[in-house]
């Protein structure tokens, strides 16, 4: 009898040793529940030949556009004529980081923005140009090009203050079941990134390659094109380009993929 | 035409084996897709690439429809002498695009 008293109160302990550990945010969080030593870049689960295309700069078709991106940084554009070196200078030096910590809150739209966005900020504030349509070769050359000078730093977004709203809608998207498959973000590159889907690898959905050179799409493209890659496999519609529902699941992801390099201009599948 | 990316050594010793690679934008269209009213989208590929070492062919390719898009094509070539390496990619709407690198041979 003692004995049965002795383990039963070892259950109980245990029991509320593990509401206590939840109350207090001590467990994985759902979104978040791969481990920092267990996080792997997109590149791990690519084939060696894609990863060679990525690691020699010449073979990697990303560098067209960071070749054009760099063009555009000096060309002066829109009413005031102004280039982004204008402002900026040289771009190795103060795009530095940059992407690393995109997409971020910017105060004066008053929501969080990604690269592409605060780039369009510039040219529609500072040059007064248009802006450059999503997906358009300009825009990711541009992209491509700050991107790169971020290369190797590890992602670090803010997800504290006035991006904390913004942050919990990404990470709802992230869980949000759609499409006639029902499925979420997270059922694929959370549950199931160690196993395979039509025989090849699932990844656990990092963005730090982005913008990347998809063979599959033999161009380069955003994140928000991957994105929505990923909504028509689940028979989802997919939300417009620059939809701030995208733009909040790119912080949350970012968040996610924390400590991972960035790779842009990367190559993938 | 576009963008190339090229990368050789402009410094070399006579004799030695150079590796060179080079890179081009170009959409590199099959000519078997339809656009979305149905109208065949004409072919438009870089069907030949041409090196010349000092005017002499070192390197020559035909390329095809089964080509990806900004085709990578690696080769090489002796440094024989003190010159210009030109590129030369040709696409089907006659569009002829032409890079020169300097190579240094002591």
């Amino acid at each position: 009898m003692s004995a049965r008293r002795g383990s039963s109160l070892l259950a109980i302990t245990l029991l509320l040793l593990g509401m206590a550990l939840s109350a207090s945010g001590q467990g994985p969080q759902r979104g978040d529940e791969i481990r920092a030593q267990d996080r792997r870049s997109g590149y791990s689960f690519v084939s060696p030949q894609t990863q060679a295309m990525q690691d020699d700069d010449l073979a990697n078709p990303g560098f067209l556009w960071v070749l054009e991106g760099q063009e555009l940084w000096r060309t002066g554009a829109g009413a005031a004529g102004k280039s982004c070196a204008d402002c900026h200078r040289e771009a190795p030096a103060s795009m530095k980081g940059v992407a690393a910590r995109y997409p971020a809150f910017d105060a004066r739209v008053g929501r969080v923005i990604n690269l592409e966005q605060r780039i369009n900020r510039c040219r529609l504030d500072q040059q007064q140009a248009p802006a450059f349509a999503y997906e358009s070769r300009e825009l990711l050359a541009l992209t491509a090009y700050v991107g790169l000078q971020s290369r190797g730093m590890p992602v670090q977004v803010a997800i504290d203050g006035p991006a904390r709203p913004f942050f919990e809608a990404g990470r709802a998207e992230f869980l949000l079941r759609q499409g006639q498959f029902n499925l979420s973000c997270a059922q694929c590159h959370e549950d199931h990134w160690r196993q395979q889907l039509r025989g090849l690898p699932i990844s656990q959905g990092h963005g730090n390659a982005y913008p990347a050179y998809r063979l599959e799409w033999q161009t380069l493209g955003s994140l928000q094109r991957r994105l929505r890659n990923c909504n028509f496999a689940v028979r989802a519609e997919p939300y417009p380009y620059g939809a701030q529902e995208y733009v909040n699941l790119e912080l949350f992801i970012a968040w996610r993929a924390r400590g991972l390099p960035v790779e842009t201009p990367g190559v993938r599948r | 035409m576009a963008k190339a990316l090229i990368r050789m050594p402009t410094e070399a010793k006579r004799g030695e084996v150079l590796e060179v690679k080079t890179l081009i934008s170009h959409p590199m269209e099959t000519g078997y897709r339809r656009d979305s009213m149905g109208q065949a989208i004409p072919r438009h590929i870089v069907n030949r690439f041409v090196c010349t070492y000092n005017g002499q062919e070192v390197f020559r390719a035909e390329l095809f429809p089964a080509i990806a898009a900004n085709p990578f094509l690696s080769f090489f070539t002796v440094a024989t002498e003190t010159g210009e390496v030109l590129f030369q990619w040709t696409d089907d709407q006659g569009n002829i695009q032409t890079e020169t690198v300097r190579i240094t041979v002591v």
